[in-house]
């Protein structure tokens, strides 16, 4: 993959969000930067309280950046933006939830929940073409037009799952994040909702930002993958690239943690537990370097040399 | 991995026996069967694990051990006998606390509802250990802080006076199963123990468990929808479908030899044996309506590969080992020959390699 060819959609430059006042002040995301290529599904994994969702939330807005700037489609988003960009970047960066059990309004139809998007940007010429949009939006999510008359709680997990993203794609974005959509899913469930992503984003070349902490499942799906820990990015690499030479002590730990549907390989297994302190930083601090093409890693001087030793 | 088979084998060492259960629930005036005619034997020191998808009955068939089952719900016909007593005929709670926490106890989904958020971590372990095992004052204090040390609870004597609001999902996890493990049972229920937490919490907390196993020489039921999970913990495996066991077997029977359809089902759907590119296989359609009687092999609806008579005969038990079986007509020699999907066949060749 050559990184100059690639049409950049979206840049994080240096984001940092906070929370709190001035006395007891947490930063959730420090120093993080990454880019994100048109048509690619970008995986952000983390432990919870990493701050990968906080880093979603800031790129569609809700949460605000302390520092740096989020860039998308050659536009400062971040920060004090005029009223139309503001409006435009709702329309073009969408989110889908994790549990769709909480996030459908349960007194509204689903005709209404999949145009509520539709109705605060008038994105449709008549009451027709707004039906239209709705009943294309249900059959791109493998479900009937005549869903549109239910309300949620007539559907099952995985149908409401789909409803979110009909909702979703109603508006025609250009950048979808998925904050984490398939783990409140059964396993079996879990497919379809994979297979239905990776189906729109062949056909409507769409680009997801995939937020998730399941390693498995990002191997799937994702083109390359940040691994983001304490609000930091430790890792950010091709995800075979990332599989094949895991570096970073932080990444292998959550490697070795994947569950193997194998259960010779895994009573065999050894877990690695990550200890912060194994980092000598205070004298030295670490800097972002990148070890291998397109593969960065956050490391001091002495630590890279030796994480080069592990490369294969 | 020998011992584990050993263990298996010998059917002496039954500790609870579940024969022909039928469990039935009234909602709004109809009867729903959510367990039909279901049987199991769990042996003494194994980890059994009870997979299948949401609304399977695999919670339901376990609650009916301890009495747990919602007030409009009963047990229809069949017995479980545990210490030669059928369990299943208790009617009054007075019968049941002498088998729940003391006999069988239960750890629960989710940490942060199963614990009360009012009191110490201390105290609500100590409630069990004065409960079940007669100890008062600084003695039984005493015992708390050695069980919240075995869970891996560092700091005891602080931890002890804090809320559960001070501890993180992994921990409040670990409490509660001090807590179960604090009753000195001889069976354990755990009811999703990791679904609630992250990945790397989650292999500490199966690891957690398989630990206080050995030490306190307990029998554990794993229930969960995801079969990546059990592999490392399982030595058994019993696979759920609409109320019935359709496929029992050792963990490397079940995993690298599935037999039934919905078994191959749920484990091509893993993403961890999906190719990337590809689709994952997935399941269509939803689980039978259980108001309705439910004719010849439940999952046939969905199953691309179904042949005539799953429509029409529930298909009995054929064996495979002495400790695998299916409930599927596949098996019976006069069914003709059908592929399993492309996944399934490369899992078999791991096992043909063994």
């Amino acid at each position: 993959m050559n990184a100059q060819q690639k049409e950049v959609i979206l840049q994080v430059k240096n984001l940092r969000v906070e929370f709190g006042g001035k006395k007891n002040k947490f930063v959730a995301v420090n120093d993080v930067s990454f880019n994100i290529y048109k048509g690619e599904t970008f995986g952000l994994v983390g432990e919870s309280g990493s701050g990968k969702t906080t880093i979603g939330r800031a790129i569609i807005r809700i949460n605000e950046a302390a520092g740096g700037e989020i860039i998308f489609k050659d536009r400062k988003i971040s920060g004090k933006i005029d009223k139309q960009l503001d409006r435009e970047v709702t329309k073009k960066i969408q989110m889908i939830f994790q549990d769709p059990m909480a996030s459908l309004n349960e007194r509204a139809k689903v005709d209404y929940i999949i145009s509520e998007g539709l109705y605060n940007f008038k994105k449709y010429k008549s009451e027709e073409d707004r039906k239209k949009k709705v009943e294309k939006a249900l059959l791109d999510v493998g479900l009937l037009p005549e869903f549109a008359s239910r309300f949620p709680h007539e559907f099952s997990g995985g149908q409401r799952q789909r409803i979110g993203i009909a909702r979703v794609l109603v508006m025609e974005p250009e950048l979808i994040i998925a904050d984490e959509p398939i783990s409140a899913l059964d396993v079996s469930i879990r497919a379809q909702v994979l297979n239905i992503m990776s189906a729109l984003k062949k056909e409507k070349g769409l680009t997801y930002l995939f937020i998730a902490h399941d390693l498995s499942v990002m191997r799937f799906i994702t083109d390359r993958i940040a691994v983001i820990h304490k609000g930091k990015i430790v890792e950010l690499a091709e995800t075979e690239k990332l599989f094949k030479n895991p570096i970073h002590p932080y990444t292998r730990a959550l490697l070795s943690a994947i569950p193997l549907p194998d259960p010779i390989a895994e009573k065999k297994k050894v877990i690695q537990i990550y200890d912060p302190n194994c980092h000598d930083y205070k004298n030295n601090p670490p800097s972002w370097s990148e070890i291998e093409p397109e593969h960065f890693i956050l490391a001091n001087k002495k630590e890279f040399e030796e994480y080069k030793k592990l490369l294969k | 991995m020998g011992a584990v088979k050993e263990k298996v084998n010998v059917k002496s060492d039954v500790v609870l026996s579940a024969e022909e259960i039928v469990i039935k629930f009234n909602l709004r005036g109809k009867n729903l069967t959510a367990i039909r005619g279901c049987s199991l034997e769990l042996h003494k020191g194994e980890s059994l694990a009870i997979v299948g998808e949401s609304g399977s009955g695999k919670s339901v068939f376990t609650k009916s051990f301890m009495g747990l089952l919602d007030s409009n719900g009963w047990i229809d016909s069949g017995s479980i006998i545990y210490k030669g007593n059928d369990i299943a005929s208790y009617k009054t709670e007075k019968d049941w606390l002498k088998i729940r926490g003391k006999e069988i106890a239960m750890v629960f989904q989710d940490p942060m509802t199963s614990l009360n958020p009012l009191k110490t971590i201390g105290k609500q372990v100590q409630e069990a250990v004065e409960l079940h095992q007669g100890f008062k004052g600084d003695e039984a204090k005493k015992l708390v802080l050695e069980i919240l040390n075995d869970v891996g609870i560092s700091e005891p004597e602080k931890r002890y006076k804090q809320y559960p609001h001070e501890f993180s999902g992994g921990m409040r996890q670990r409490v509660v199963i001090a807590i179960a493990v604090a009753c000195r049972p001889n069976i354990l229920i755990c009811d999703e123990p990791t679904t609630a937490l992250d990945v790397t919490i989650q292999a500490q907390i199966l690891q957690l468990l398989k630990n206080m196993q050995k030490k306190y020489d307990l029998t554990i039921i794993y229930i969960t929808h995801d079969l990546g999970v059990v592999a490392n913990v399982a030595d058994r495996i019993a696979v759920m479908y609409a109320g019935d066991i359709i496929e029992i077997g050792t963990s490397e029977e079940v995993f690298y030899n599935p037999q039934h359809p919905y078994t191959w089902a749920l484990l091509s759907s893993l993403p961890q044996l999906g190719v990337k590119g590809e689709d994952l296989y997935s399941i269509s359609g939803t689980p039978p309506n259980l108001f309705k009687e439910i004719k010849g092999d439940a999952f046939a609806p969905r199953n691309p590969r179904a042949l005539k008579i799953d429509f029409e005969i529930r298909p009995p038990y054929f064996e495979l080992s002495p400790t695998h079986k299916a409930r599927t007509w596949l098996l019976d020699p006069r069914s003709p020959k059908v592929e399993p999907p492309e996944a399934i066949k490369k899992i078999r060749q791991v096992w043909g390699g063994k």
